[in-house]
């Protein structure tokens, strides 16, 4: 394999930036594994692609350290850090056809004519692209344009790639194909990666760790089960996959939802109040009357409404004191079979494993 | 059951088109009511354009006898004072041309990174010649760089100078108040096509190894260019027919295209001549557009696209 970015790893300590007055990065750390593929995941704001506008060069923090390997790089000028990016637009250069725009990286480093041509082909190759070197850049496809972005970027065999929702252009359907096959030239290459999305499916379908940022800050930072399975905040719940929060309160050790016990895995906090984390596919629709095994939580609730969505069903039910919990479950026929009609009492189910409890804010 | 036999006549027509008599008669009626409120833009461009054109043509083909004839046009080989008329306007169109280049595009560049306040502001000054008449700025011009103007009093006053320099009433006075007047017609395309550029481009040129320098020289610049050429075409064009800068700055040495004109018909009174003379610039002109676009278009469909 001629294309063998060489996998380091970043270390990011106490960085800093604010615009004007607006902090956007607040003493925020990170490292990232050598040839780890690292997701920043958050909404709008949160401060993640200003973080890696930080990492590439084109902002400048107000303070902080960035070590690539054993290489202080937070004062050196973009064109000297040796990483490769692919930006949300692309960024294709348009006077340029395909083969010069992925030779550009080549040409600046000054590798000569004949190998220019063999490594351009072997990055075409991997993105399979071959044959559309004389292309120009609006004859491709937004597709193509993004494999082209992707050849240039990793065709000078970068210490870092870097990229900015480059799938964000793209329909849903190219969108998933190409998560997989990014994932694919990952795992074949190893080179570390640090991706930016908002879209936490994506995140979760293509990372090895994942860092939730909320407001100029990481959350938590977690592998994508780890994350969905225990989230520590109710930030990270909320962003993270569907969410109900009940409150419940902590008394001597023991968890109380009213008048009720609610059993835990985990061990609890000794006092205070705190949120239950409720995901929709965790509930269980039970059985009227049935003796329950221990370890499980049962809601009383009222069945509001029912939503048929084919190969699933979403049902609403109203808690005594008015909170609304969304259920999801596949439409098996013994589920069916006993489907209480809306405004019927329902007990709910959900396992003590899957009861996870996040501070109240 | 009275519903098939219908639907089976239906069916039988549309084995011979259905309605496409009727279809093709309502495409003749829409065109031609297309057309008829295109009518009085087609009559302006023919009663404004064509029509002159036609008849300054029409004149140029008479000599002063009245009689049909080529003199007109053999004057153009015959008479060495109409090539060195023709030579001067050429040459004095490339170097205020290619002054303003070398003013504008770095003026065009600078407005195009300031931020957008700062930018509309410094336009505001681009634009401001505009408002002012061009005899006015020749005038003004005039004053400056006469043999006692401002210049040269301040240059002999601090003693740089003994001698005025000349720089009025000659080709630099011509080139300078020129260069002046059509440098906005410059700036304004290029500046426009300079904002259009994505500045993810430029990261990307610096992400991918260029310098700041090289980045502008293989990305900034050849993005620029379609700007360039327009502003360049737009300078050059109205240069050849330039007439009171150079009448009142070049002091009767500098003789151009539309200044001959003028001399032609008001003195001289010989309209054919005069209209000669401008069919040949008309034609020249066209003949400078024409290639200006297939230059412009060999790019396009090469490498060199412009997006």
């Amino acid at each position: 394999m001629s294309i063998a970015p060489s996998a380091l790893p970043i270390s990011m300590r106490r960085i800093e930036k604010r615009f004007g007055s607006v902090p956007v990065l607040r003493d925020l750390n990170l490292d990232v594994e050598a040839g780890e593929f690292l997701t920043l995941l958050g909404p709008s704001g949160s401060g993640k692609t200003t973080l890696l506008m930080v990492l590439a060069g084109f902002v400048r923090a107000n303070a902080g350290s960035i070590r690539v390997g054993d290489d202080e790089i937070i004062t050196t000028p973009p064109h000297k850090r040796n990483i490769g990016m692919v930006f949300q637009t692309y960024a294709l250069f348009p006077h340029m056809n395909v083969f010069h725009n992925i030779a550009f990286p080549l040409k600046q480093r000054g590798v000569a004519a004949t190998e220019t041509a063999e490594r351009v082909e072997k990055a075409l190759d991997l993105v399979k692209l071959q044959g559309l070197g004389e292309r120009r850049v609006d004859q491709l496809s937004g597709g193509q344009r993004q494999r082209v972005a992707l050849a240039r970027a990793i065709v000078f065999e970068p210490r870092i790639v870097l990229m900015d929702e480059p799938l964000s252009a793209l329909d849903k359907g190219l969108r998933e194909h190409m998560q997989i096959e990014l994932r694919a030239l990952h795992r074949r290459l190893g080179m570390t990666t640090v991706y930016v999305t908002h879209d936490q499916r994506e995140a979760i379908t293509m990372s090895d760790r994942i860092a939730v940022m909320n407001g100029g800050r990481i959350e938590q930072l977690d592998k994508p089960e780890t994350l969905y399975a225990t989230p520590q905040t109710r930030f990270v719940a909320g962003f993270i996959g569907e969410s109900n929060f009940i409150p419940v309160e902590c008394r001597n050790g023991s968890v109380w939802y009213e008048d009720r016990r609610i059993h835990t895995a985990a061990p609890t906090p000794a006092s205070g109040q705190h949120l239950m984390v409720v995901r929709p596919e965790k509930l269980r629709l039970l059985a009227a009357n049935a003796e329950q095994p221990n370890g499980v939580n049962v809601l009383d609730a009222t069945l509001s409404d029912i939503i048929y969505q084919g190969d699933s069903f979403v049902c609403y039910a109203v808690l005594r004191d008015g909170r609304q919990l969304t259920l999801r479950d596949y439409c098996r026929s013994d589920v069916l079979a006993r489907m209480p009609a809306p405004g019927q009492p329902v007990s709910l189910g959900l396992d003590a494993q899957d009861t996870i409890l996040v501070a109240a804010e | 059951m009275r519903a098939q036999p219908a639907l089976m006549q239906e069916t039988a027509r549309a084995d011979q088109s259905l309605n496409a008599h009727a279809l093709r008669a309502d495409a003749r009626r829409e065109s031609l009511r297309l057309l008829a409120l295109l009518a009085p833009s087609l009559f302006l461009v023919f009663a404004i354009i064509i029509v002159p054109i036609g008849w300054l043509f029409w004149l140029s083909l008479f000599d002063e006898a009245g009689a049909l004839s080529a003199a007109n046009y053999a004057r153009f080989f015959e008479q060495a004072s109409y090539i060195k008329t023709f030579v001067t306007t050429f040459k004095v169109a490339f170097i205020v041309t290619g002054a303003c280049v070398l003013l504008g595009y770095p003026l065009a560049y600078m407005l195009s990174q300031l931020p957008r306040r700062a930018a509309s502001i410094c336009l505001i000054f681009v634009i401001l010649p505009f408002w002012t008449s061009v005899l006015v700025r020749t005038y003004a011009w005039l004053v400056i760089l006469q043999r006692k103007g401002l210049i040269n009093s301040w240059l002999i006053d601090l003693g740089i100078i003994s001698q005025p320099l000349s720089l009025a009433n000659n080709l630099s006075g011509v080139v300078i108040g020129m260069t002046h007047i059509l440098l906005p017609f410059l700036v304004l395309p290029l500046y426009a096509s300079m904002k259009t550029i994505d500045t993810d481009c430029l990261r990307a040129g610096m992400n991918l190894g260029a310098g700041p320098a090289a980045t502008f020289r293989q990305i900034f610049f050849p993005l620029s260019l379609p700007g360039l050429a327009s502003g360049v075409v737009i300078v050059f064009v109205l240069c050849l027919g330039f007439f009171v800068t150079p009448a009142l700055m070049g002091g009767g040495k500098v003789i151009m295209w539309a200044m001959r004109m003028e001399q032609t018909t008001s003195l001289y009174s010989n309209w054919g001549a005069g209209a000669a003379l401008g069919v040949v610039l008309l034609v020249v002109t066209l003949a400078l557009l024409g290639l200006f676009q297939w230059l412009l278009g060999a790019r396009a469909t090469g490498v060199w696209s412009s997006r």
